[in-house]
């Protein structure tokens, strides 16, 4: 059992330093430089050779990478090209912004995805079941943009109850902010409500097929008493994972929301900063979410791992 | 004489699979709704240069921001530009470029997939440690940068969103395959002493295939949200190129009072996309192959 979590944590780290060696290969073989792609036109003679030494470009690229990691690892991505000051600072802010979002959505979405995926687990292929199945397909194949677009036409514009975009600083207070991150916050949680819920009913469906439940049937345990101690505790410990995939997954949704809405968050950075021809701090970006990403599938795998009586035995046997 | 019997018979007989497949998937109303616009959006891709009744970057200050009329079905956008137009011939921009990205995401996905599953081993432990690092990164930061190091042509878009939306299939083409090796046949195969590639091809494709074209499906799917995404962000086709992410983000600041310059284009963009989705979701349940539980990465 704690082998196979170190093994877990390991493999995390492995995938994390690969990814830093791609992000830094990739920004090394693609066309230009950081200085070139930055100063553009301008990229000649003196004004090239300042940079260069600024980034300390004139050095071999694998002894770049070795001071990069080794000040990566402790925090520091050196300094942003666009903003003149170290990403450490630009990227704070950001990151507060992006979680407040990101919990609000979770906070929202989870309890939700629950009570729909049993709704339409218990009452399959009947009316409820056929109405949230279609609403939920529409909500998660639509593209993030449009229905953030349609939130903003409908609620923003023609009813007026809301804002559209957020224009007020993010360090206001709470109250202040609520009613700008509403609509960003409702445009993120119905994707991820859609994603979670048909992975909840198809999980419980796979249950209540299952032998056991068919023995309490028979045995006569009443309905409900079955689906809350029988059902329940077994269809959600699969999805745990797959909530956390939907969950990492969305960050890629989540940077054209916080587009769309004029969020300051990690996504509208990811934006700017390419916009920007940033390398630095893209860099540091790929290295955060895919640190992100990491450690939620992570998590996940040891809450299953805790969660799951049998899993622990099979591996002490191994 | 009897080998050119056998070989007809294996033809007709995909002929009559595949038939049978369609009308499996359009027995249910999810999947003939979703067949109904899915091929609805290829004819009109086909036929929209032929049907379009104005010129799609024609540009007429006098007509800007037209509400829709008999002239102009949909209105005019901020450039007087016909908007039923643009709308309609948005459709091939993306269709063409998501179905070739598809097209390189599946082989080189579900090959080196196959490849992986079949050899194991170290090589296999690097390439899914690599393909792992790679599904880590969001897809969109990567593109975004591909995108705005190398130009936003037809050229860059198609195998950049070949490759990125390829890395999932490897997984599923290596499961596959892994399911497929233990059995008998390949043993056999294996003592008749076939190379690897005849394996390959004879044996493990053969078997591998359905699962493969169904995530391939559902890819397809992901790879148009995608690349709408990227237009949208303006990181996607260049601007006269009539396409539905880049004409919603130039109409979005002037919906309050244009709507239908950005209601025309999200109409078509999400009734493709659920059309490919739709489709995608019957052709698994035809082929028997339950992806519900899947993650969508």
């Amino acid at each position: 059992m704690l082998f196979l979590i170190i093994k877990r944590i390991l493999l995390g780290f492995i995938t994390l330093f690969i990814v830093s060696i791609i992000t830094f290969v990739g920004t090394e073989i693609l066309p230009g430089d950081a200085c070139t792609t930055y100063l553009e036109r301008q990229a000649f003679g003196e004004q090239l050779e300042a940079c260069y030494r600024r980034l300390g470009l004139n050095v071999p690229a694998y002894e770049r990478y070795v001071s990069w990691a080794l000040n990566a690892i402790q925090g520091d991505f050196g300094y942003s090209l666009s903003g003149e000051m170290p990403i450490k600072e630009v990227l704070g802010p950001r990151i507060k912004n992006s979680l407040v979002l990101a919990s609000a959505a979770i906070f929202i979405g989870i309890p939700i995805a629950l009570i729909l995926g049993i709704i339409t687990a218990l009452w399959r292929d009947k009316l409820p079941d056929v109405a949230i199945s279609t609403v939920t397909i529409f909500a998660m194949t639509i593209p993030e943009f449009i229905s953030a677009t349609l939130l903003i036409l409908i609620i923003a514009i023609w009813l007026e109850w809301l804002p559209g975009i957020v224009i007020v600083p993010t360090d206001v207070s709470f109250l202040e902010l609520l009613p700008n991150i509403i609509l960003p916050v409702v445009a993120i949680a119905m994707i991820m409500t859609a994603h979670m819920a048909r992975m909840v009913r198809s999980s419980v469906i796979q249950v209540m097929a299952s032998e056991y439940v068919q023995m309490a049937i028979l045995k006569g345990v009443p309905y409900w008493k079955m689906v809350f101690k029988h059902v329940l505790p077994n269809a959600l410990l699969p999805a745990i994972n797959v909530v956390a995939l939907t969950i990492a997954w969305l960050l890629g949704g989540v940077v054209v929301t916080e587009v769309v809405f004029n969020y300051p968050g990690l996504g509208r950075l990811v934006i700017e900063s390419i916009s920007n021809r940033d390398l630095p701090t893209v860099q540091a970006l790929a290295i955060i979410l895919a640190s992100i990403y990491v450690s939620i599938n992570l998590l996940a795998d040891l809450l299953t791992l805790m969660l799951n009586p049998r899993l622990k035995t099979l591996q002490i046997r191994k | 004489m009897k080998l050119d019997n056998i070989y007809k018979e294996e033809k007709k007989s995909t002929y009559a699979k595949l038939s049978e497949i369609i009308i499996t998937m359009a027995s249910k109303p999810s999947g003939l709704i979703g067949l109904t616009i899915l091929v609805f959006h290829i004819i009109l891709a086909f036929i929209s240069p032929y049907i379009a009744p104005h010129d799609f970057k024609a540009i007429d200050p006098t007509l800007m921001l037209q509400a829709p009329s008999a002239e102009y079905w949909f209105g005019t956008d901020d450039l007087g530009r016909d908007v039923f137009t643009r709308t309609i011939l948005g459709g091939r921009t993306a269709l063409t470029i998501t179905f070739f990205g598809s097209l390189i995401a599946l082989l080189w996905g579900g090959l080196l997939g196959i490849f992986c599953g079949l050899v194991g081993g170290k090589i296999d432990d690097v390439v899914m440690r690599i393909v792992d690092a790679f599904l880590s990164i969001p897809w969109i930061l990567a593109m975004l940068l591909i995108v705005s190091l190398l130009g936003t042509s037809t050229e860059v878009l198609i195998p950049a969103l070949g490759f990125f939306y390829g890395k999932g299939i490897v997984r599923v083409a290596r499961a596959a395959t892994h399911d497929v090796i233990a059995k008998d046949f390949i043993v056999s195969a294996r003592a008749r002493g076939h190379s690897n590639f005849a394996i390959i091809w004879n044996e493990i494709i053969p078997n591998v295939r359905d699962a493969i074209l169904v995530e391939g499906a559902m890819r397809w799917s992901w790879m148009l949200l995608g690349f709408s995404s990227l237009s949208f962000l303006g990181f996607g086709v260049s601007p006269p190129t009539p396409d539905w992410g880049l004409m919603i983000s130039n109409a979005r600041g002037l919906m309050s009072f244009a709507y239908w310059a950005v209601i025309a284009p999200i109409v078509g963009l999400s009734s493709l996309i659920i059309g490919i989705n739709l489709t995608a979701d019957a052709f698994a349940k035809a082929l028997g192959i339950d992806r519900s539980t899947k993650a969508p990465v």
